[in-house]
C-alpha cells in the first residue's frame, strides 16, 4: 500500500474535494472498477508548460465499455497512458489528480506497486501492432515475458500459455507461429497477438488505444468481436480509445467526449449518440461514415484544426472553431471557461456537457438542425 | 540463411580482390602513368650506384620487367601456391601464403606481418572491451539521465575526447605517466602476452586508455543517440505496459535495438584498427601493423606495402562479413530481404 | 639510396663556430692529452684520442635515427657501415685508426703489407697473412677475399647496395656473371689466387689507388658455403674481434667478442669491449638525449646532432667540452653547365664566381659551424687537399667590380636570366640557393629557382643532360662527398668527362675538358703516393680555372662524445665521424 491510499478509506474515491461533478458515481459500489478524478498531465516543454490532460474524470465498471472520443492531439491516448502510470518515467511530466484502481490510488502509489499491476490488472492495446511489437523477439518470446513478469512460472509453461492465449485469439497454427517475428505477421494477426499478449494475465481492465485505426475495414470488425467476444468472456473493464464514433457505438456503455485535454461531453452510449450536447460532438457524429446517406448530403465535420495545448487560453477551448460561438449568450464572456453540467435528458441522468450555449438553444438546433441531416 | 552467408563470403573475398588490384594500381599503375618507369622503379632497391646493369639485375630479379598484369598475376598467385625466389646462391622457395619478399629488408613479407599481428590485435582487443564498455555505459547512462547534470558531464567528456587527436592525448599520457608522475617508470614497451600477461596488460593499459579514450567519446554519444531513439519507441512503451522492470526495459528491449548500429560501426572501427593503430602504435613506439605500414610507405618497400594493405584490408572485410552475419542474429528482419 | 650522393650529407646539423682550426693539423700527439674525459676541450677528438684507455670490458652501444642499407659488408653503401663493418670483417687494407691526419694513411689489415703494384700499376697484388681465422675456427684464404669480392660486385640481382668499382676495374668485369648466375667455382679470372694467403687483382686500367679500394667492406671474407646472398646479412661469417650473437632486421643487432679472431694478427683493432649493441630507427632526439645523458657510447651515423639538441648544447659549457665539429669530408657547390647559355663562356661563370657572396650562403646555411666557406672542390680532409682560392674577395663577400667586369666580357654587361635548380626537400640547400639568388641579383644575374625532388635528382632532373638543356638549368646546386678521401675518389666522378651519363650523373656541370680528363687519367697511374696527391691538387686548381663548379661550403657536422666514451678519436677517412675501431666505453 502506498503513502498516498493509506490517507483514504480504501475503495473511496475523494470525490468530494473536486470541483467537477461526477456523474453517474455510484459511491461504494464494489462494481466500479476503475474510477479517475481531476486527472491532470502536463508537460514542461522548451515551448511552454503543454497541458495534456487538465482535469478529466471518469469512472468505469466492471464488463462495462467506456470510450474515450476525440481528435488526436485532445489528451484522450495520454489519458490512458496516466492511468496505466507510463507517465512517470518521463522526467518532464507532471501528473496530479487520483486513478483508483480495483480501490487503490495509483498517482501517489509507489513506482514499483504500480509496475506490478501493469500487465497484469491492467493491460493496453496499441494503435500499431508492427511498432508496439519488439522487432528483434518472436511474437511468443513477447507473450511468455509479459506473463512471466508476474507469474512465477517454468518457460515451458509460459510458452504453452502463449499457444493458448494465441489459439484464443484466433491465430492459426499457434504452436508454430508462436515463434513467428511480428514482421512475419499480417496486421490483423499482429493486433490479434498484441491483444493476446495483453489478456495473458487475465486483467481486469484493458485500455485499446486506437486497436483499429491501422487495420484495415474488415480486419477492424474482427478485431472488434474479438476485444468484445473477450470481454465478456473474462468480464473485463474495457476503456476504449479512438478517434472514430463508429468504433465504438457499437461497444461502448458509456462515452466521454476529450477536446483540448478536457472532457466536453460525458454520458451513457444512448445520451452521447441521441441527445448530444456540445457542437463537437455534433461534428465528430457528422464525420461518421454512413452507408446510407450519399457523401454530399452530410453534415459538413468540424472545421480548423485542434487547439494547441500550451499557454492554452482561458474561456471554452472550442470557441474558435464552434460554429455557434456567435449566438449571443448572458452574462458569458470569452475568457469564462464553460463548466461540466448535467443536461436534462429522456435518456436519464448521468449526461454531461460544457457549453456557453442554453439548454434549451441546444436541444433546439440539435433537434431542429442538426438530427434531420444526420 | 546459408545462402545469405555464402553470398555475403563471396562478395567478400570479391572485395578483397578490388582491393588488392587497386592497391597494386596505385603503386605500379600510376606512377607509371605519371612517367616513372620500371627502370626507376627498380633503382629504388639499387645504393647509390645505380649503374644500368645493377639496375636491370634487380628489375629482371624482381619481375619488374614483366607486363603489370603478369605481375598482378604472380602476385595473387603466390598468396595460394608461394613463389621462388632466388636472391643469393640458392633458390628459396616462400610457402603458401607469401605476399612476397621484400628485397630491400631481405625477408619475406608475410612472417613479418605475422609478427606484428599480436601487437596489433593486443592494442586493438583491449581498447576496444575498454571503449565498449565505457562508451556504451556512459552513452545509455546518458541516454536515461538526459539532461541531467551527469548527462551534460558525460557528453562534455566525450565531446573533449572526440575532439582530441589520438596523438594529443596519447603524447601527453605518455609524458605525464612516464617522466611526470613516474608510473611507468622504465618507459612503456610492448611485452607480448606470452612472456608476461601481467606485464603486457601493464604496458598496454596507457595505450588502450588513450585509444579507448576516443573511441568511448565516439561510441558514448551514438549510444545515447540510439538510446534516445529507441526508448521513444512504441514497443518501449509496450515492454512498460507490460509491467517490465526499467532494468528489463532498458537492457532488453531498449539496448538490443539502439547497439545495431553500434555493432556495424563497431565492426568497421575494429577491423580498421586490426589492421594497424598507425598513430597510436607510433606514439607508444609499438612495433605493430600500423606503424610498419606507415614504415614500409616512407621505405617505399612495395611488397611490404602491398602485404600490410591487403592483410589490412582483409581484416576490415573479414569484420565487416562479421558484422553483416552478427547483424541477421541480432535483427531477425535482415535474414529475410 | 635514392641518389649517388654521400647519404651523411643530408642531415647535417652543427652549432659551434669553430673555424679553420678544425683543420690546423695535430699539435697534440696522440698520446699527449686523453686519460680524462672531462678535461677534455671542444673538437679534442679532432686532433687527439681522447679519454686514451686500453682497458677492456663494457658494452659499446651505437643508436642512430636511420638504418643502413645493410651490415653485410658485401652489400653496402653506407658510410658508417664501411666504418662499422670493420668489427666484424676485415679488409685486405684498412685505414688506420689514428688521430688527425693519421687517420688518412692506408695500413695493411688482412694483408702482410699493402698491395704490390706492377710497374704499370695495373695488377695488384697481395700476400695474406697467417693464422687468420673466421669465427667458426676455419682458416681465411685469398679464396674467400675473392669470393667476398665476386659476390658483392657481380651479383646484383641480389646484392644491389654497394658500389662496383672493382666490376670497374678488373679486366673482364663487364663479362662475368657472378658466382649466382655463374657456378665455375673458378670465378673471374682476373682475380687468381695462385696459393690460399695470395690474391692478385688484374686491372683493364693503371690505377694507383687500390690500396684504397681494398679498404672497402667488399674485400671482407666470405666464406662460400655460408653465403646466402641477400640474406647473409641474418648469418654474418665474422673474421673480426667480434661477431653477431642477435640480428633484427630493421631493429638492431649484438655483438660480442670472438674467440677465434687473434689479436697477434691484427695490430690495428685495440678490441675494447667485450660486447657491442647497435639499434637502428631510434629518433634523433632520443639519440642525443642519451648521449647528453650518458646512456649511449655514440651515434652510429656520425651525422650530428638533430637541430632540436643545439641549443642545449650551446648553452651548456660542459657539453660544449664534449662536441666535435669536424669536416664531413664533402663540399657543397654549385655546378655551372657548360651546355647551358651563357655558361657556355667562361666569362659568365667568372662573373658568378666573382659576384657570389659565399658568407651569406654560409650563414643561410646554418652559419659557421655547418660548414666553411670553400674555395676548392676538394675538402681539407681528403687525401690531395691544396689550399688556394684563385676568386679570393674580402671577407668572402664578392666582388661586385670584378663580376661587372666579367659580364661585359661576356657580351652581358647588365647581367643575365638563368635558372637555379636545388632539392626541395633538403631545406639547407633550399636556404642556400635563396641566399644565392639574392646574392646575384646585385650584378644583374636573375636566377629563378627550380626545385625538385631529392629522390629523382639526378636520375630526372639536374644529372639528366636532356632536362637540364631543355629547361635551362645553368645553375645546379649539388654536395658531393667521395667514397673514397683521395683526390681521385672525390674528382673523378663529379668532373670527368667520362661521368656524364644520360641519366643520373654526377657531372652537373657537363664538364668534359680533354685536359682535365688526362690529368685524371696520368695521376691515377702514378704509384707514388706524394706525386699522386699533388696532382689532385693540379687538377682541381684547373678546374676553377675554368670556373665550371662554385664551391660553396666544407660541410662539418657536430658529434657529441659521451663522458663514458673512452679512445674517442674522429676519422678523416670515414667522412668525420668518430673511429669505431678504437672506441671502448667506461660502462
Amino acid at each position: 500500500m502506498s503513502e498516498v491510499s493509506k490517507e483514504q478509506t480504501v475503495g473511496t474515491p475523494a470525490a468530494a474535494a473536486l470541483g467537477e461533478p461526477v456523474p453517474a458515481q455510484r459511491s461504494g459500489t464494489e462494481d466500479t472498477f476503475l474510477s479517475v478524478r481531476d486527472l491532470r498531465i502536463h508537460f514542461r516543454t522548451d515551448d511552454g508548460l503543454v497541458k495534456s490532460v487538465d482535469g478529466v474524470s471518469f469512472d468505469v465498471k466492471a464488463g462495462e465499455t467506456l470510450g474515450i472520443v476525440g481528435e488526436s492531439g485532445s489528451g484522450k491516448s495520454v489519458t490512458s497512458l496516466g492511468v496505466m502510470g507510463l507517465h512517470h518515467a518521463a522526467p518532464n511530466a507532471r501528473i496530479s489528480g487520483e486513478v483508483w484502481l480495483d480501490g487503490e490510488e495509483l498517482i501517489g502509489a509507489d513506482p514499483e506497486h504500480v509496475r506490478q499491476l501493469r500487465g497484469q490488472k491492467m493491460a493496453m492495446i496499441f494503435q500499431d501492432p508492427l511498432s508496439a511489437m519488439h522487432p528483434y523477439y518472436t511474437v511468443g518470446a513477447q507473450i511468455v515475458e509479459a506473463y512471466r513478469v508476474h507469474n512465477k512460472v517454468t518457460r515451458k509453461v509460459a510458452r504453452a500459455r502463449a499457444i493458448e492465449m494465441l489459439d484464443r485469439v484466433g491465430i492459426p497454427e499457434p504452436g508454430k507461429r508462436v515463434d513467428s517475428y511480428p514482421h512475419e505477421f499480417s496486421g490483423g494477426m499482429r493486433q490479434r497477438a498484441m491483444i493476446a499478449m495483453a489478456l495473458v494475465n487475465n486483467p481486469q481492465l484493458l485500455i485499446a488505444d486506437e486497436p483499429t485505426t491501422a487495420l484495415d475495414v474488415t480486419v477492424q470488425a474482427q478485431i472488434l468481436d474479438l476485444i468484445r467476444d473477450l470481454q465478456k468472456e473474462f468480464g473485463s473493464a474495457v476503456i476504449m480509445i479512438t478517434h472514430d464514433l463508429g468504433v465504438v457505438a457499437e461497444m461502448a456503455d458509456k462515452l466521454l467526449v476529450m477536446y483540448g485535454g478536457r472532457c466536453i461531453e460525458r454520458g451513457t452510449a444512448e445520451q452521447v449518440f441521441y441527445e448530444p450536447r456540445h457542437p463537437y460532438t455534433w461534428g465528430l457524429l457528422g464525420s461518421m461514415p454512413r452507408i446510407d446517406r450519399d457523401q454530399t448530403e452530410r453534415l459538413i465535420p468540424v472545421k480548423g484544426s485542434p487547439p494547441s495545448l500550451i499557454n492554452v487560453p482561458d474561456g471554452c477551448a472550442f470557441n474558435p472553431r464552434c460554429p455557434y460561438a456567435d449566438i449571443p449568450k448572458d452574462n458569458i464572456t470569452r475568457t469564462t471557461r464553460p463548466e461540466l453540467t448535467e443536461t436534462g435528458s429522456g435518456f436519464g441522468s448521468g449526461h454531461f456537457s460544457a457549453c456557453h450555449m442554453s439548454q434549451e438553444e441546444r436541444t433546439r438546433i440539435w433537434t431542429e438542425e442538426i438530427a434531420p441531416k444526420l | 540463411m546459408a545462402a545469405y552467408f555464402i553470398r555475403r563470403v563471396f562478395g567478400a573475398v570479391l572485395l578483397l580482390l578490388v582491393v588488392s588490384a587497386v592497391t597494386f594500381a596505385i603503386f605500379f599503375l600510376v606512377p607509371r602513368m605519371a612517367g616513372q618507369t620500371m627502370d626507376q622503379l627498380a633503382a629504388q632497391y639499387v645504393g647509390k650506384d645505380a649503374n644500368p646493369d645493377t639496375v636491370a639485375a634487380v628489375k629482371k630479379n624482381l619481375g619488374l620487367d614483366q607486363p603489370l598484369y603478369a605481375q598482378y598475376w604472380d602476385f595473387i598467385r603466390q598468396i595460394f601456391v608461394g613463389a621462388d625466389y632466388k636472391f643469393g646462391p640458392d633458390v628459396q622457395h616462400c610457402d603458401a601464403p607469401c605476399f612476397g619478399y621484400s628485397f630491400k629488408r631481405h625477408i619475406e613479407v608475410w612472417p613479418e606481418i605475422v609478427s606484428r599481428i599480436p601487437v596489433t590485435f593486443s592494442l586493438a582487443i583491449g581498447a576496444a572491451v575498454i571503449w565498449l564498455i565505457s562508451g556504451i555505459a556512459t552513452g545509455v547512462v546518458s541516454a536515461l539521465k538526459r539532461g541531467s547534470f551527469l548527462d551534460r558531464f558525460f557528453m562534455s567528456v566525450a565531446l573533449a575526447g572526440v575532439s582530441l587527436p589520438i596523438f594529443f592525448t596519447g603524447m601527453l599520457a605518455l609524458g605525464v605517466l612516464t617522466v611526470q608522475w613516474p608510473i611507468w617508470s622504465d618507459g612503456i614497451n610492448y611485452v607480448p602476452f606470452t612472456e608476461s600477461p601481467l606485464d603486457w596488460a601493464w604496458n598496454l593499459l596507457v595505450p588502450w586508455c588513450s585509444l579507448a579514450f576516443l573511441y568511448s567519446a565516439l561510441y558514448a554519444r551514438l549510444t545515447r543517440a540510439g538510446m534516445l531513439e529507441t526508448m521513444s519507441e512504441d514497443y518501449i512503451r509496450t515492454a512498460r505496459a507490460k509491467g517490465l522492470k526499467e532494468s528489463r526495459v532498458v537492457g532488453k528491449h531498449g539496448l538490443r535495438a539502439a547497439l545495431t548500429p553500434i555493432v556495424t560501426i563497431f565492426g568497421m572501427d575494429f577491423g580498421l584498427l586490426l589492421g594497424g593503430a598507425v598513430i597510436t602504435e607510433t606514439v607508444f613506439s609499438f612495433q605493430g601493423m600500423g606503424k610498419y605500414a606507415i614504415k614500409s610507405v616512407q621505405d617505399n618497400d612495395l611488397p611490404i606495402v602491398m602485404g600490410v594493405t591487403l592483410t589490412a584490408a582483409f581484416f576490415i572485410v573479414f569484420c565487416n562479413l562479421l558484422v553483416d552475419l552478427v547483424y541477421a542474429a541480432i535483427d531477425p528482419r535482415v535474414r529475410y530481404s | 639510396m635514392k641518389t649517388r650522393k654521400t647519404t651523411l650529407l643530408v642531415a647535417t646539423t652543427v652549432v659551434l663556430a669553430l673555424g679553420a682550426s678544425a683543420c690546423g693539423g695535430s699539435k697534440d700527439d696522440e698520446g699527449g692529452k686523453g686519460g680524462k674525459g672531462g678535461s677534455a676541450a671542444a673538437d679534442a677528438a679532432l686532433t687527439s684520442i681522447v679519454n686514451k684507455s686500453e682497458k677492456k670490458g663494457g658494452t659499446v652501444s651505437f643508436e642512430m635515427s636511420d638504418e643502413p642499407d645493410s651490415l653485410d659488408p658485401g652489400n653496402t653503401y653506407y658510410g658508417w657501415v664501411q666504418n662499422f663493418s670493420r668489427l666484424y670483417g676485415r679488409t685486405l687494407t684498412s685505414f688506420k685508426p689514428a688521430a688527425g691526419k693519421e687517420g688518412l694513411k692506408v695500413v695493411p689489415d688482412l694483408a702482410e703489407s699493402l698491395g704490390k703494384p706492377s710497374a704499370d700499376a695495373k695488377t695488384w697484388t697481395y700476400t695474406l697473412k697467417k693464422g687468420l681465422k673466421f669465427q667458426d675456427g676455419t682458416p681465411i684464404t685469398s679464396k674467400d677475399v675473392k669470393y667476398a669480392v665476386e659476390r658483392s660486385n657481380f651479383a646484383p640481382e641480389a646484392l644491389s647496395n654497394g658500389p662496383t668499382y672493382f666490376k670497374a676495374h678488373l679486366v673482364g668485369g663487364d663479362k662475368y656473371q657472378g658466382p649466382y648466375k655463374d657456378k665455375n667455382p673458378a670465378g673471374i679470372a682476373s682475380i687468381e689466387t695462385p696459393d690460399d694467403t695470395t690474391i692478385v687483382f688484374k686491372l683493364k686500367n693503371a690505377f694507383a689507388d687500390f690500396d684504397y679500394l681494398a679498404t672497402f667492406s667488399q674485400t671482407a671474407p666470405v666464406p662460400r658455403a655460408a653465403d646466402k646472398g641477400a640474406e647473409y646479412v641474418k648469418h654474418i661469417v665474422s673474421s673480426g674481434p667480434y661477431k653477431f650473437s642477435s640480428y633484427e632486421e630493421g631493429k638492431g643487432a649484438t655483438l660480442v667478442r670472438n674467440e677465434n679472431w687473434d689479436a697477434k694478427t691484427d695490430p690495428i683493432r685495440p678490441a675494447l669491449p667485450d660486447k657491442i649493441t647497435v639499434r637502428f630507427g631510434v629518433k634523433q632526439e632520443t639519440v642525443d638525449a642519451n648521449l647528453i645523458s650518458d646512456n649511449l657510447t655514440v651515434d652510429g651515423a656520425g651525422t650530428g646532432v638533430a637541430p632540436a639538441t643545439q641549443p642545449k648544447v650551446l648553452t651548456d659549457p660542459k657539453l660544449k667540452k664534449q662536441t666535435d665539429n669536424p669536416y664531413a669530408g664533402a663540399t657543397s657547390y654549385i655546378g655551372l653547365n657548360v651546355n647551358v647559355a651563357p655558361f657556355n663562356n667562361i666569362e659568365c661563370r667568372k662573373a658568378v664566381q666573382w659576384g657570389l657572396d659565399k658568407a651569406s650562403v654560409q650563414a643561410a646555411a646554418g652559419g659557421d659551424p655547418k660548414g666553411d666557406v670553400a674555395s676548392t672542390l676538394i675538402p681539407p680532409s681528403v687525401a690531395g687537399y691544396s689550399k688556394f682560392n684563385l676568386y679570393e674577395t674580402a671577407g668572402n663577400k664578392g666582388d661586385e667590380a670584378k663580376a661587372k667586369a666579367a659580364l661585359a666580357k661576356c657580351g652581358h654587361p647588365n647581367g643575365f636570366k638563368t635558372n637555379l635548380s636545388a632539392r626541395s626537400d633538403r631545406p639547407s640547400e633550399m636556404a642556400m640557393a635563396t641566399a644565392v639568388q639574392a646574392s646575384l641579383k646585385k650584378i644583374g644575374i636573375e636566377a629563378e629557382i627550380k626545385s625538385f625532388p631529392a629522390g629523382k635528382y639526378f636520375q630526372n632532373f639536374a644529372g639528366n643532360p636532356s632536362y637540364v638543356k631543355a629547361n635551362k638549368l645553368g645553375m645546379i646546386m649539388t654536395a658531393w662527398g667521395a667514397d673514397w678521401p683521395t683526390g681521385f675518389g672525390f674528382l673523378d666522378q663529379i668532373i670527368n668527362g667520362s661521368a656524364i651519363k644520360p641519366s643520373g650523373g654526377n657531372n652537373v656541370q657537363e664538364l668534359n675538358d680533354p685536359a682535365i680528363n688526362k690529368m685524371l687519367n696520368e695521376g691515377i697511374a702514378t704509384t707514388d703516393t706524394a706525386a699522386r696527391e699533388k696532382i689532385w691538387g693540379e687538377v682541381d686548381k684547373a678546374v676553377a680555372e675554368g670556373g665550371t663548379a662554385v664551391p660553396l661550403l666544407y660541410r662539418k657536422n657536430l658529434l657529441l662524445r659521451p663522458a663514458s666514451a673512452t679512445n674517442v678519436t674522429v676519422s678523416e677517412a670515414y667522412l668525420g665521424m668518430y673511429d669505431y675501431l678504437l672506441m671502448g666505453s667506461a660502462k
